[in-house]
């Protein structure tokens, strides 16, 4: 063996892809995919950057392979719903270039809002799907994805979950290789027009065809043998749990699902009475086997499709052996949800819709933490840009008062076009943009409105107001969020305004590190003037602690936002320095 | 060789993650395959946080099996409490005794004072570090992480000069006589504490 690094399954499929020699890669920022690009970005010969959302993300890259050099595009599940329109439509053109889809799935949903299985897109779209098992696997799949895409001439889509993406493991690396570029051949009727599309239609059934052939010698489809009693379909981080499990078993290891290798499948199972298909989320394999007319498995009837899998879980399904409970039953174990951090710019929002006791549409960042007590003031949060179309429709429906909140990352992504047919169709929307400088949640990624790029270049830096004002909003409004009054009256301003208005709540993350340079003037409470109202706990900042006495700031915490002195009745909570 | 599982558990901030990721080089450094992986929420700071080392000979799960962790590493006593029962019987804990008052989303019920009481009546070793004073005390809170670390060395079978090569590479050099000061700590304190 070489040198062995430790790597997470994320950096060791930028690796892979560098490794393969990318060129260009995009994508937006969703957890778990991120540090796919920000590790790609690392490497000088890589040109990668974040894009506005994942379809001009897909279509970039797209572009890239089109015109004759390895690409990639990342995301993390429901980016491929954003993509979904070119990654329907490539596959009947075919690629030029290697060109590989990173597609994040995640199951139990750690940080998302639904937990589709993204497996069933690579069926619809009829692309090639790979799956790896680890960390090292995941180096070289990512390699053979590439191959596999420059050898069929179509995108390939590569499936990691959270597990593997946030897994460390040892990886042996590689080295990589250039390629010339591939020269592009205008040919229209590869690329072109439903009378061109209808013969490319008829070829992509032919391709699948010789896809379904490869899938029958594919070195990553493997036969483990093992005892002759227990027969195993699995795949990806599932098949390190059977072999966690029952190592004894005989397995039939996966690492391309779509499409599946029929004969040696059937001839698998035909070794069995029944055969265990063990794996997250859906049942696609099992389903896609029964259509197969493979019928003597037994999968989801074992294999809850609900959240992710285990271990335990796995055993409990092939060995029935029970899975063991926690403690809370004996004892205390309170929850720790995660919490808008102290300082957060998000707080005086919040504070102020609470108090104005609109409906809020959500959206989606660390600002969906709203929803939770003490603010409880979103009401809905569904996907990518929603807030505004959302806060429309429900104006439509006769909500009188409707403010939607949206992130300045996501309002680049897909809140503009919202924003859009609220003026064209004249609807008094009302949107809080609250714009803290970066994307948030997912680790404060570069993006249009920054004025970075990813690789740390110098860029333009969105101009919101005069974007906003030149689609049409009248009422623009910039507030300091950690400015209470302020916060209300422009939001008052903006719901009374008859048409679609627009508040800029401006302040940045407080883990920026723009943020933390700046001189820090901690609060204090002087308990003889507190009346233990308890007003500044509705803060829900963690800074702020309710001790033996009454509240207590932790000073090494607190960022000076002065927004619970802003709520304090008597002025019991002063500025250290003014003690 | 059979395979050793540590969990290792803190709040959001409190560097589990780094403690975990540091084991895991360690095993690396001593020969070893080792799997490392973590789990949190969606938001930066305050959540629970855990995460999963093993390492043997072949590891295949990134999560350890409920019920055969040999070691629990706890930042914080609540979250020892939330995830001993992944430990094997008569696993050890080694819990800082610190305390982060989760915040409240409608659970008014108090902080459970008799964790490590409670933890020792389930038959597991506890070892109870002041990690978080240990580590103010050498200059900065934020080293109670590799503090416990130091305690764990103790327990598991990884050679000292694959601890010391860790920290000499993955920690920054402005941090590293601060970090090696707080391992050397949790090495001579672990043993004085012990309860049965």
């Amino acid at each position: 063996m070489g040198i062995v690094k430790l790597m997470s399954g994320n950096d060791a499929v930028a690796r892979g892809a560098w490794e393969a020699g990318v060129v260009f890669a995009a994508g937006y920022p969703g957890t778990p995919s991120t540090e796919v690009l920000e590790r790609l970005a690392t490497y000088d010969e890589v040109d990668a950057h974040w894009s506005t959302n994942e379809k001009v993300a897909f279509e970039e890259a797209m572009g890239a392979a089109l015109g004759g050099v390895r690409s990639m595009v990342t995301m993390k599940h429901v980016g491929l719903n954003v993509a979904a329109d070119p990654f329907m439509v490539f596959p009947y053109a075919g690629t030029n270039a290697g060109f590989v889809v990173l597609v994040a799935d995640d199951p139990g949903m750690y940080s998302s809002q639904n937990e589709q299985d993204s497996r069933y897109f690579a069926k619809v779209a009829k692309v090639p799907l790979l799956e790896p098992a680890d960390a090292a696997e995941a180096r070289a799949v990512t390699r053979d994805a590439f191959e596999l895409s420059e050898r069929f001439r179509t995108p390939v889509m590569l499936r990691t979950t959270t597990r593997l993406a946030h897994t460390r493991g040892l990886v042996e690396p590689g080295e990589r290789t250039e390629r010339e570029r591939k020269p592009f051949s205008r040919q229209v009727s590869q690329y072109a027009i439903p009378v061109y599309a209808r013969f490319r239609r008829v070829e992509l059934e032919a391709k699948l065809g010789q896809l379904r052939e490869f899938a029958e010698e594919f070195p990553g489809n493997v036969i483990e043998e093992g005892g002759a009693e227990i027969g195993v379909v699995t795949h990806g981080i599932p098949y390190q749990y059977v072999k966690e499990v029952c190592p004894d078993a005989t397995i039939f290891r996966l690492g391309m699902l779509y499409p599946l290798p029929e004969r040696r499948l059937k001839e698998f199972c035909a070794r069995f009475a029944t055969v265990f298909v063990v794996e997250e989320s859906e049942g696609f394999i099992e389903q896609e086997m029964a259509a197969l007319g493979i019928h003597n498995v037994i999968g989801k009837a074992r294999f809850t499709n609900v959240g992710e899998l285990g271990a335990d879980l796995v055993a409990a399904g092939l060995t029935g052996a029970p899975v063991p409970g926690d403690f809370s039953a004996e004892t205390t174990i309170l929850p720790r949800p995660p919490v808008l951090c102290a300082g957060c710019a998000h707080r005086g929002v919040f504070t102020t819709l609470r108090k104005l006791g609109v409906l809020v549409t959500g959206d989606i960042g660390c600002y969906t933490l709203g929803c939770l007590p003490p603010y409880q003031a979103i009401h809905t949060t569904f996907c990518m840009g929603a807030s505004i179309s959302n806060a429309t429709g429900f104006q439509r429906a006769g909500e009188p008062r409707v403010v939607a909140v949206i992130g300045d990352s996501t309002f680049l992504h897909s809140g503009l076009p919202g924003l859009v047919s609220a003026v064209y169709n004249q609807v008094p929307t009302t949107v809080v943009l609250v714009d803290n400088g970066t994307t948030g949640m997912t680790g404060h990624q570069e993006h249009p409105g920054t004025g970075h790029t990813l690789k740390g270049k110098p860029a333009p830096a969105v101009d919101y107001e005069a974007l906003i004002r030149a689609i049409g909003v009248e009422q623009i409004e910039v507030v300091d969020p950690w400015d209470l009054e302020a916060t209300e009256r422009a939001i008052r301003a903006g719901l009374d305004h008859a048409g679609p208005a627009v508040i800029i709540a401006r302040r940045f993350c407080r883990l920026l590190p723009v943020s933390k340079a700046e001189t820090r003037v901690p609060y204090r409470v002087v308990l003889e003037d507190c009346i233990q109202c308890e007003e500044c706990m509705e803060t829900g900042c963690p800074a702020l602690v309710w001790g033996a006495d009454g509240p207590e700031i932790h000073e090494w915490e607190c960022t000076g936002c002065s927004l619970c002195a802003q709520l304090c009745a008597t002025e019991a909570i002063v500025a250290t320095e003014v003690a | 060789m059979p395979v050793t599982n540590v969990v290792i558990a803190g709040v959001g901030g409190q560097g589990a993650v780094l403690a975990s990721e540091l084991l895991a080089l360690a095993a690396m450094e001593a020969g070893q395959d080792v799997k490392q992986g973590e789990f949190h929420g969606v938001a930066q700071r305050g959540g629970a946080v855990f995460s999963h080392v093993r390492f043997g000979e072949r590891v295949h799960s990134p999560m350890a099996p409920r019920g055969q962790v040999d070691v629990l590493v706890a930042l914080e006593k609540l979250e020892a409490l939330r995830y001993a029962h992944f430990l094997k019987p008569g696993g050890i804990v080694i819990v800082n005794d610190h305390q982060v008052e989760p915040v409240r989303v409608g659970d008014s019920r108090p902080y459970p004072e008799d964790a490590i009481e409670f933890l020792s009546s389930k038959g597991f070793q506890v070892m109870v570090l002041e990690a978080t004073q240990q580590a103010l005390a050498l200059g900065d809170h934020r080293a109670a992480n590799v503090v416990l670390l130091g305690a764990l060395a103790n327990v598991l079978d990884l050679p000292d000069d694959a601890w010391q090569r860790t920290l000499e590479r993955r920690i920054p050099e402005r941090h590293l006589e601060l970090n090696r000061r707080a391992f050397a700590a949790g090495r001579e304190a672990a043993p004085a504490h012990v309860s049965e």
